[in-house]
């Protein structure tokens, strides 16, 4: 179990240096020199000769990396160009609102995905079914963007129940956001959660369990929902990262003050600092949950940790 | 069925055809590519024309779909948006699929150096969430939809080379491909020309499944303002115009809404029948 662990801890450190090594040479991918398209169209020469000495633009490639993850490891993340404060405390204004959100939106779409995934499992090829799957298929197909429009325009406008955009620290605010952020990765959930249902009915144990006697509920949910539920958890945890990326339309709709949309007001100000710790932030993160989700699996599944 | 006729490919579309959903969807389809390849003969007005004596007027019999803030008519509107959505999501799909085919066989085939460069270098592109990655490509290119498709394209790229990554290990051992090697046969035929065609079935099913997911991402870009830019008539583009007038102008956030939903909807349909008609142990 410990070897399977560290196999899969060292696995990721080449990833880890390559993702770091394109956020950081993210500003060097800009076409035409990068300080003077920070430094803005009427910057003078001296201006754009400081801004390249501050961002190390003139040492050579490898410095620049390793000074600018020496920089990361400290916490030093450079200054944001746009409000000239320190990237860092930008970030970690913005993390927990994200987080939030987040967690919020795996809630629902666990609950309801599992729900609709697990009555169209039981009631298969019947209406139910049918209905589940339409609403997952429907789901699947939604744009974020519009189904957060909508929601605001019935529940917020016309309705009121809600308020309209913007987080302060209510659960009222969280409300229609995290709906709207979970709404996707629940149909995707429903759609897993009725196949891993369906696989597990067919096996033996399950004609076993229902020839011995047993009630087809106690069958339903002692038997086929528990194993069931063991790729589903999988599945979860790897949804989560998609659950972030998201969350930039997400929070672009209803004004969240998180990471997503200081993420595009950085793209559209060009603010190159936010971006480069944005993406190592969002990347470093998503690495990891899915060596967490691995873990988690090999725990629960001996068959992983001898492949 | 007469037995003789019963060719692999009959039998597909024999699977294809009891799914009336998918039927639907695939017609559904040929109409949005005719309503986009007609869209001047069809749409009523201009999409570009603007009328301030017309701002945001409700669904009429002259505008079914109301009109803009600028007085544009949105159904003229969503109509060449049609062509705008369409060719995005089939030309970053397809770009993706070309792109990841080619990489995926190379890597299958080959294996050894190539293999583990090819699939690294997928890893490292899983390891963006996939919006995320595309808003990275958008802010070194520029936004503008030409580099929308580049941005889906990239992050469509790694699921296709895996998957044909993966058949081409099961094929490059199998008989016939073991006997075209026997009689002689170039490394390039046996790639193109044996195993190829045999990895297409699994390909065929993620494209459809794909184009819904770009068309999704190209339109959330273009919301986000990284991608068409106005005055074009895209639908993600026309949605961003008018968030500020919900509760003003509902019939503004509706409209374009249902033509992307409807469209992702019937290609996932779509690619839902293909999948069932194409894989082997569904029934």
């Amino acid at each position: 179990m410990l070897k399977y662990f560290f196999k899969r801890c060292v696995a990721i450190v080449p990833v880890l240096v390559v993702v770091s090594i394109l956020a950081c040479g993210f500003v060097r991918l800009l076409p035409g020199d990068p300080a003077r398209m920070m430094a803005g169209q009427d910057a003078d020469t001296a201006t754009i000769e400081m801004l390249r000495a501050q961002l190390g633009l003139d040492r050579s490639l490898p410095v620049q990396y390793f000074t600018y993850m020496g920089n990361v490891l400290r916490g030093d993340l450079g200054k944001s160009l746009k409000t000239k404060r320190p990237v860092f405390q930008e970030i970690s204004l913005r993390y927990f609102p994200t987080m939030v959100l987040a967690v919020a939106g795996m809630t629902w779409s666990v609950l309801f995905g599992v729900f609709f995934g697990a009555v169209a499992a039981i009631y298969n090829g019947k209406w139910q079914d049918y209905a589940a799957m339409l609403i997952s298929v429907s789901g699947i197909s939604m744009p974020q963007f519009w189904l957060g429009l909508l929601a605001i325009q019935l529940f917020a406008v016309y309705l009121g129940w809600f308020p309209v955009a913007g987080f302060t620290g209510k659960w009222s605010e969280l409300a229609l956001p995290s709906f709207t952020l979970g709404a996707t990765v629940a149909a995707v959930m429903a759609r897993f959660t009725l196949s891993a249902f369906l696989d597990v009915l067919s096996e033996e144990y399950i004609s076993t369990a229902r020839a011995k006697g047993v009630p087809e509920r106690r069958v339903m949910w002692k038997h086929a929902f528990r194993n069931a539920l063991i790729p589903v958890v999988t599945m979860a945890g790897l949804q989560f990262g998609f659950l972030l990326g998201g969350s930039v339309v997400v929070e672009t709709v209803f004004a969240w003050p998180g990471l997503g949309r200081f993420m595009i007001e950085a793209v559209a100000v060009r603010d190159y600092p936010v971006l480069q710790a944005l993406l190592l932030l969002y990347s470093f993160h998503f690495v990891f949950i899915n060596l967490l989700v691995d873990m988690v699996y090999a725990m629960i599944n001996p068959e992983i940790r001898f492949e | 069925m007469n037995e003789t006729k019963a060719t692999p490919f009959r039998i597909v579309c024999y699977k294809f055809k009891q799914r009336k959903t998918a039927l639907v969807a695939g017609l559904f389809i040929m109409l949005l590519v005719l309503v986009a390849v007609f869209a001047p003969g069809i749409a009523p007005y201009d999409p570009y024309l603007t009328n301030y004596g017309l701002s945001m007027l409700p669904p009429s019999a002259e505008h079914w779909a109301g009109t803009d803030l600028y007085g544009r008519d949105i159904l003229s509107r969503i109509i060449y948006g049609a062509r705008i959505s369409l060719t995005v999501g089939l030309t970053s799909v397809l770009v993706g699929a070309l792109a990841g085919v080619t990489l995926g066989l190379i890597s299958g085939f080959f294996g050894g150096f190539l293999d583990g460069l090819i699939m690294r270098t997928s890893d490292v592109l899983f390891a963006f969430p996939g919006i995320l990655l595309a808003i990275a490509i958008v802010a070194i290119l520029g936004p503008g939809l030409i580099n929308v498709v580049v941005a889906v394209s990239v992050f469509s790229m790694p699921t296709f080379a895996r998957i044909v990554r993966g058949s081409t290990l099961a094929l490059k051992e199998s008989l016939y491909v073991r006997a075209a090697r026997s009689i002689g046969a170039s490394r390039n035929r046996i790639m193109f020309v044996h195993i190829m065609p045999g990895t297409l079935s699994g390909v065929i099913v993620y494209f459809t499944m794909r184009i819904g997911t770009s068309i999704i991402t190209a339109a959330s870009l273009s919301f986000l303002g990284l991608g068409a830019q106005p005055p074009t008539p895209e639908w993600g583009a026309m949605l961003a115009e008018s968030r500020d007038y919900i509760g003003v102008a509902d019939h503004m956030t509706i409209f374009p809404g249902i033509a992307i939903f409807l469209t992702v909807l019937f290609f996932n349909l779509f690619g839902d029948g293909l999948r069932a008609a194409l894989d082997p142990k569904l029934k």
